[in-house]
Parts: structure tokens; sequence; C-alpha cells
């Protein structure tokens, strides 16, 4: 039949990706869609994001004039109310008749709403559409109490919807005895259960509602076993019914327990009459999920143009976040002992639940069920679904390798077979990945993604695509080169030489001369901090402001909400009365929350990027300068008092403490570094846990390096002894040369040092024995990068071309961005939640 | 995008905008980042809420490629999205806004009706 009059009954998901796809096929196609509801075909996965501010436009699958754009006639707010198979004509509730040759079903389901006696009271809802959500938002703003029937994907969603929307108390009610009970076991169930408790949600298993109580609104539920709950509003989510009243009531053919038969071509007993997605039966079996109901809209879609293609099942696999818990089941999940034999690994701990299936002979993996942690899903369901044989320890599958050797879970990436389906969004097999690897066109990520699609789906298989890319690689003894993005092929060290070579100053002429394309977040940043590192210009010098990060971009940490910081520099923590009170001035005025850091200096927090160069031009006058917290450079050198005061101290800790934050301030390196002096050995400075820590001996100064805090601390090591001043810093000038050199990005010395051939001993050697015969030239170096140091705001505020960038609207350079939000804590204010 | 009739909103002086950057443009109670991408020598605009932590930062982000695709990171936690259809291109967060941007006489202006 040449250009057939396709008519859709239903505008979900599914039905709008059967359009979508007729249409990318054959764009003259002749399509009328009808759909029940208002809108047009929205995201319904993530409805209950509906609540965490996402707008019905957000979750709409298509733009306002998609429809338009293609051709496509589209009634909402319509129904059809009946079908004549025999003229082939379709009845709407607009009054008019519509001719078909081909028609479809993509009806949908609707919400299983099971008879309970009350179940018509107010404030019983069911969690299908966005009018149900709207419904459900303004009930739930005079409720503290809700039930969800159903512990099922749907209900843990509209549980957690409930929690967004403010109700303090939400039960779960389940007539099965466990939770998800099509995904999950027993074992699994109890897990989640402990995890939703610490959510403060309240599940009730084994429980049948036998009535909804209450005069007009709902007051409670009772259960079959005569307990009860209170509660003030009630969302049923028990389940789907396919909506195929329609197909019924013109003589279609229907399953005992409801849905449109169809074949494996989606076809019904009326060879010109279709189903696909939830309202479609096939083999006795209703596809729940989306991913299935896109695969129905393909092969009918790819069925009516050229006809090839057959539905023949779909893998119901699936990995989720459930309330930000990973629950996941694959395979043939339930199967159960002495069918095969199962291995379960459970940790209350952590939350954590594993569980295989592997077949009596231990040979395959035929399924399995993960709570709580689902990294290992990929690798499992590839293992299951291509039959691999596993080796003699299966329990590595979900365990890990314990004997400390690398390798099982790459040699399990080896064994896959080529026809491995890696992306399951795209498509792409294992061999499809690594022949472009092998024959050289790929040999990034990047490249990757472009070339196979691989990942650019949902992205869950990027991490199995970059190791079957790297274990290609490595198979054929490339060199895998830490290079920095795609438009630069070096590594950082290679790109410092080079842009010292050529001297080149700006990020522009940087990424002319040795990148390509336009350049991004990840190289920006970096070639930014290299010319810092290199010349030591005013990094918001015209073209290069736009390729710093937004910190160095407006000299200030941005904060949660989008203002601002500012923390002038008080070297050594030492501060005159005087400009203790400026501060407390300037914070005054510009109403600002004020906390004293770990640094020995004052934070003020929530200034308007507008406040900015008023603020720091009031500091700079009492004689602030920048403290470039913002910056990837040094943040402070701490000091205990020392021996001006202590009686303890052996030497003058804060004055040298001062002489080192005044020489380094200002350099940019691969990532912050701090510092500390101390007077004496009691080390009140803390200066082991600095990226170089100085402390006092009786002969001088004990220089440690590479120490950090934060995430994973790690002391500094003694590097040299008995130091005088001078001698010390021109250590330290070597030591941070060095460092600025050759670290990767965002390298902290600590690591940078762990990665080191040779560790502490080699670099005593560069240092102190200066066996790369580099230190003069290091210390040269240094000396210009300090004889060019300026302040960056005092340049900011005088310069007007860098001052009025620090306003928010272009077009109303006087207004502060009114979505700036405090709230009053302690006597201060700070920021909003995120929201 | 197919032409239409739209409510082109005078947002500034080319000179005002940032060579390789964004500003933000007020729009009664919205705001819009226009970015003026000179290496490209395109302009975009789009929302200047990013649909992550819902903060007003796009036009303080920084531009960039994802092979040809121009695109925005977030200044917050990089989140980026394709500058021509607001898709976003490393998560699941969802699309921005975009808007049609026309320069006339050293003006630009910004179709306030969104391209969705």
């Amino acid at each position: 039949m040449k250009n057939p009059k396709i008519i859709v009954i239903g505008n979900g998901m599914v039905g709008y990706k059967f359009c979508e796809k007729i249409k990318s096929k054959s764009p003259a196609s002749h399509l009328i869609v009808f759909g029940e509801e208002p809108r047009r075909a929205y995201d319904r996965v993530h409805l209950s994001e509906y609540f965490n501010g996402k707008t019905a436009e957000d979750l709409s699958l298509s733009t306002e004039n998609w429809y338009q754009e293609n051709n496509i006639e589209l009634f909402l707010n319509t129904r059809v109310t009946k079908i004549d198979r025999f003229d082939k004509t379709v009845s709407a509730s607009n009054g008019l008749d519509y001719p078909y040759d081909i028609l479809v079903f993509a009806t949908g389901s609707g919400a299983f709403v099971p008879s309970i006696p009350g179940i018509e009271k107010e404030g019983v809802f069911v969690y299908r559409t966005l009018e149900d959500l709207d419904l459900i938002r303004d009930y739930a703003k005079t409720a503290n109490t809700a039930a969800v029937i159903g512990g099922g994907l749907l209900g843990l969603e509209a549980a957690k919807a409930l929690i967004d929307l403010g109700i303090k108390e939400t039960s779960i009610v389940e007539f099965a005895p466990r939770l998800m009970p099509r995904q999950i076991d027993a074992a699994g169930s109890e897990m989640l259960k402990s995890k939703l408790g610490e959510l403060r949600l309240k599940i009730h298993l084994n429980k049948n509602t036998t009535s909804i109580d209450g005069a007009e609104h709902i007051t409670g539920l009772t259960f079959s076993d005569n307990t009860s709950i209170q509660i003030d509003m009630l969302v049923i989510s028990a389940g789907i019914k396919p909506k195929d009243e329609l197909a019924k009531a013109c003589g279609i053919d229907i399953g005992a327990r409801g849905g449109i038969i169809v074949d494996k071509n989606m076809q019904t007993n009326d060879p010109s009459i279709f189903a696909i997605g939830e309202c479609a039966l096939y083999e006795g079996m209703i596809y729940g999920l989306i991913a299935p109901g896109y695969e129905m809209a393909e092969v009918l879609a790819s069925n009516l143009l050229d006809g090839k293609k057959a539905f023949t099942g779909f893998d119901m696999s699936t990995k989720l976040k459930l309330i930000g818990i990973d629950v996941a089941s694959f395979g043939d999940n339930f199967i159960t002992e002495p069918d095969c034999r199962t291995i379960t690994f459970e940790n209350k701990h952590k939350g954590i639940y594993k569980r295989i299936n592997i077949s009596n002979d231990g040979q395959y993996l035929l399924g399995g069920i993960l709570i709580g942690d689902a990294t290992a899903y990929n690798l499992l369901l590839q293992t299951s679904n291509n039959k691999m044989i596993l080796s003699e320890n299966p329990e590595d599958l979900i365990l890990g390798n314990r004997d400390g050797n690398e390798g099982s879970s790459g040699a399990a990436i080896t064994n896959l077979p080529d026809t491995a389906l890696i992306c399951s969004c795209e498509g792409v097999t294992k061999g499809d990945i690594c022949s472009v690897v092998a024959d050289g066109s790929c040999e990034n990520i990047d490249d990757l993604k472009t070339c196979t699609k691989a990942g650019t789906g949902c992205g869950g298989c990027l991490p199995m695509v970059k190791d079957l890319m790297n274990d290609t690689l490595k198979s054929q003894g490339k060199y895998i080169r830490n290079v920095i993005c795609e438009h630069f092929n070096y590594s950082r060290q290679e790109l410092f030489d080079l842009i010292h070579i050529h001297e080149l100053k700006s990020y522009d002429a940087v990424l002319d001369t040795l990148g390509k394309n336009d350049g991004c977040e990840v190289c920006k940043p970096l070639v930014s901090s290299l010319l810092a590192s290199l010349w030591n210009e005013m990094i918001l010098k015209k073209g290069n402001d736009v390729a710093q990060d937004s910190n160095d971009r407006f000299l200030a940490n941005i904060q949660k909400g989008g203002s601002y910081s500012v923390v002038p520099r008080i070297p050594g923590g030492e501060i005159t009365p005087e400009k203790l009170i400026v501060i407390g001035e300037v914070g005054k005025k510009y109403n600002l929350y004020t906390k004293i850091t770990g640094g020995q200096r004052i934070d003020l927090f929530g200034a308007h990027l507008n406040d900015l160069p008023f603020i720091w031009e009031e500091l700079i006058a009492a004689g602030f300068e920048s403290g470039h917290a913002y910056g990837k450079g040094l943040r402070t050198v701490k000091s205990c008092v020392g021996s001006t005061w202590c009686r303890f101290g052996l030497h003058d800790s804060v004055s040298f403490a001062i002489r080192i934050e005044e020489r380094y301030r200002g350099i940019r390196a691969p990532h912050k570094f701090k510092s500390a002096v101390s007077g004496c050995i009691r080390e009140c400075a803390e200066a082991q846990s600095k990226d170089f820590g100085i402390i006092a001996t009786e002969k001088g100064w004990n220089l440690y390096v590479c120490g950090n805090g934060g995430s994973k601390p790690q002391h500094a090591i003694l590097l040299a002894t008995d130091l005088d001043s001078d001698t010390c810093i021109k250590y330290i000038d070597r030591f941070l040369m060095f460092y600025i050199r050759t670290a990767d990005p965002l390298t902290r010395t600590a690591t940078w040092l762990n990665k080191m051939e040779g560790g502490i001993d080699y670099l005593r050697n560069v240092v102190v024995n200066d066996s790369l015969a580099m230190g003069v030239i290091w210390e040269q170096e240094m000396e210009k990068l300090i004889s060019s140091y300026q302040c960056e705001w005092k340049e900011a505020v005088e310069n007007p071309s860098i001052r009025r960038r620090f306003s928010h609207f272009v077009n109303a350079p006087e207004e502060k961005d009114p979505t700036i939000e405090f709230v009053e804590m302690r006597g201060q204010k700070r920021t909003t939640e995120w929201k | 995008m197919t032409e239409s009739p739209n409510d082109w909103l005078a947002a500034c002086r080319i000179e005002d905008a940032v060579e390789n950057g964004g500003v933000c443009v007020k729009n009664g109670e919205d705001q819009i980042a226009l970015f003026y991408f000179t290496r490209r020598n395109e302009w975009f605009a789009t929302q200047n809420e990013c649909p992550h932590r819902k903060q007003m930062a796009l036009s303080r982000g920084m531009l960039g490629s994802l092979t040809d695709e121009p695109k925005i990171a977030c200044p917050f936690h990089k989140k980026t999205f394709s500058l021509r259809t607001g898709e976003c291109l490393n998560g699941d967060e969802c699309a921005i806004k975009t808007y049609p941007v026309k320069v006339e006489n050293g003006t630009v202006y910004i179709g306030t009706k969104a391209n969705f």
C-alpha cells in the first residue's frame, strides 16, 4: 500500500516514539494521533521529577512545533469513542469520523485500582499522569501522613515523591511478603527495607487492605489482620491495567487478564490493526518497561515501511537508582536450588546485598540481584547474556578478587565474545568497539563515542567501554598517553614545555598553535594555569578571562545559590586590631556571613557579584590584598606564635611564615598548596599536614614536604634538616618549580610524590643535591614569578574594562541577581538549600 | 529552525557582550544567557538557569566544543549543554531552552520565544 493513512490512538511515550520512527524513515507518511490527555507526550519514567521542580514542558518529549513541523495531525484532549473495522473509520469525541488504512493502539495502561471499600473517598489518588500529580500536590499541602499501596517500582517512586512534597510520615503497604516482588527476593527486600527505613519510610509487608476509613476524607486504612494505620492521604500504585476496552469493544482479541493480543509483528487478529507498548500482550506477557515499548515501536515502524523486523521478547534486566539506592536484577533472578546454585553476599553495615545464580555444573551465570551496590551489573549481565564460562571462583564476580592481584575483572572483559552487547542503548558490541580501536581510528573515549555511538545514551556502559579500549590498546603494545582532552593531544607536562618554547601568552594562541577546535572546560582552566605558572600575567587579561574557571574568572569562590565569598590575605595569620575592624565593618555594610577559616584567616560569604569590586576597593584601601582562595595556588602559611611570645619557641615562626606567604602568594600551580611554620617541635601550626611545612630546631629549620589533610590525610616527609632561612627558601623554590612543571592537572603534592618513581629519595636528590642541574634555572624562574606579582583585585577594581564584568545583568548593570536568597541562622545569614 | 515571527529583545550592543564568553540578559522576570562564540563567529542564547541544581549560572560558564558541537559548561558542577539543541551532553539532566539571536546595526537581539 502506498502511503497508507495511519491513525495512532494514544500519545504516550511509545506512541510518540512510533511517530518519530515512522517520520524519520518516511517523512511523507500520513499520521493522525489522538491523545486523551491535554498535553503532548511526556516522559512518564521521570514523572516524580515533576515534584523536584521540573515543569510539564521540561518533561515533554517533543517541542511544541514538532508535530506541526513533521506534518502530524495531533488531537489532544480527544478520545476515540468507537472503531468501525468494516468501514475502517474511528469516531472521536470531537464528533468527527476519521478513515484509516492502518490503526495502531498505543493506549498504554492505567493504574490498577483494587476494589477496596471506601476507594471513592477524598484524599485517595492514583500515580499515573501529570494531572494525578497536580491533584496529589494540592492535597499534600494539608496532609501530614500518607501511605502508598503497592511496594513495586512505581510505588517506591510515589513514596519518594510524597517525601519530596514534605509529607512528614509516609508508609508503604505491600500485599506480597516483600518489596519489589518482580525484581528482588526476600533477603534483598529486607536490605532495601532497612535502607528505606533510614529515610523514615515505614514499610508494611503482607498487608491486605480491607477498607479505606473515614467519613468523606480518608483517615486511615484497615487490614485483614485487623490492624490499621492513620493517614491523611493515600496513593494507589498497585500495578497497571492495559487500556484495552476500545479494542475489546470492536472485537479485537484480548488476553484473559487484559491486554491486546499481538504477534511478533505487533499485529492483532485484524491485519490492519496493531498494538504497541503497555497495552500489547505478547506471548502472555505485558512489558511494563520503556525499553521494550520502544523496541515494539521500532518493530512496527519498520514493518509498516520495509517490513523485516520481529519482536521476540525483551530482556527485562534492570538497573536503577531508587531513592538513592542501587537496585538491579538480571537474567533469571528468581531461579532457586535445586535448579541452580546460589551465591549470596550480605553486608548489613553498608546495606549491600548481592545474589548470583549459577548453573549446577558451575559453568554459567544464570541471573542475579544486586542491592546497594550495582557497580558489577554491566559485567554480570554480559557474563549471563553471553553464556560465558565462569572461573573456578565465581564468587569473585560479586566479592571482587581478594588475593591482591588485579586482572579478574579485566580478564572477564577480555573473555567476552565479540558479539557481546556492551552499549544496549545504541546496540554497540564489543567487536564494534575493539575493531575501531585496533585499526587505529579511535584512540580516546571521545573518538570512540563519535565513531561507534557507544556510551552516548544512558552512559552506564562507559566504564566498560573505557576498559575495553585500554585493554585493546595495551594488547597492541601501545603506550597509553595521559592526554588532556580532545582538543590537546599532549600531557600537561608536554604542554607546559611547548607553551614555554613557543612563548605563547594567551589561551587562544595556545589553542591555535598546539590544539584544535574550540577548547572545553577541561583544557581551558588547565592552559590558563600553565600560562599563569609560566608568565604570571594578570589572569583576567583580555581573552584569558573567559578561559578561567569560574572562581578565577571572578576572583572569588562561587557558593551555593550563586553568591561569592571574599577572602583577604592575612599572612601568617597576623592581623592588627584596625584591620580586624575594617573586615567587621565591610562585613556589616555588605551583609556578609563571616567565619574564621582553617588557614588562620577570615572568610566573608554571601557577596553579590555586583558588590565584589566595592568590597575589595574598601579592603584594598585598608591595606588588604587578594587571598587567592579562588585560585590553584598558595593558600595560607599558618603559623604558631613562635619565640616572640611563646616560652617554648625556638625561632620567630610568625616572621618566617609571613616571609614565605608573601614570597609565593599568587603563584599558580597544578593544584592549591598550603604551608605552615611551627616554632618548635610541639608543632602547633600542624606543618606536617601541609604541602610544605617548616619546624624550628635548635640549629635552624627542618623542611617537610608533600603532606596533605583533606580526604586522604598523609604526613609530610622530612626533606632536609637544620637549614638556615635562605637555604630553606632555596629548597622550597626548587621543590615548587619541580612540582609546577611536572605534576598532572589537579594533583596535590602528596599524590604527585606517591606517583613519582624513586619517591622521596629521588625528590631529595633533585631538590637538595640538584641531580638534574636545574636548581639555578628554577630559582631564576621563581624569582621572575615573584617579581611580577601584583594583587589581582587591585588591578580588577582599577581597570574599567575588567571591572564592568562584575555585574549580573548586561542590560541592567545596577541590578543584582534577584534569585539569590538567604535565610537567618544563629544571627547571621546562610544560603538556602539546593533547589 | 523555521523562521517564525518572534518577540525580539534588544539585549545589548556587540561590544557589551563578552568575546568567547557569556553575559546574562534580564528579560522581565526571566534570565537569558547570551554567548558570543567569537572563535566560531556564532551567537547563542539559552536559559541562564542550570537545570542540575537550579542555579542562575550558565552565563558565567565556559564555552567549548564536543567534536563540532558548541557547548557551555555550568560553573557549578561542569554539566555541559549543547548550545545548538540545549541537550545535556554529559549526564541525564533535562535539556535547556535555547533562543534565536540576531545582530542588526551593532545591536544584539534575542528572540524571546524559545526554540525548545
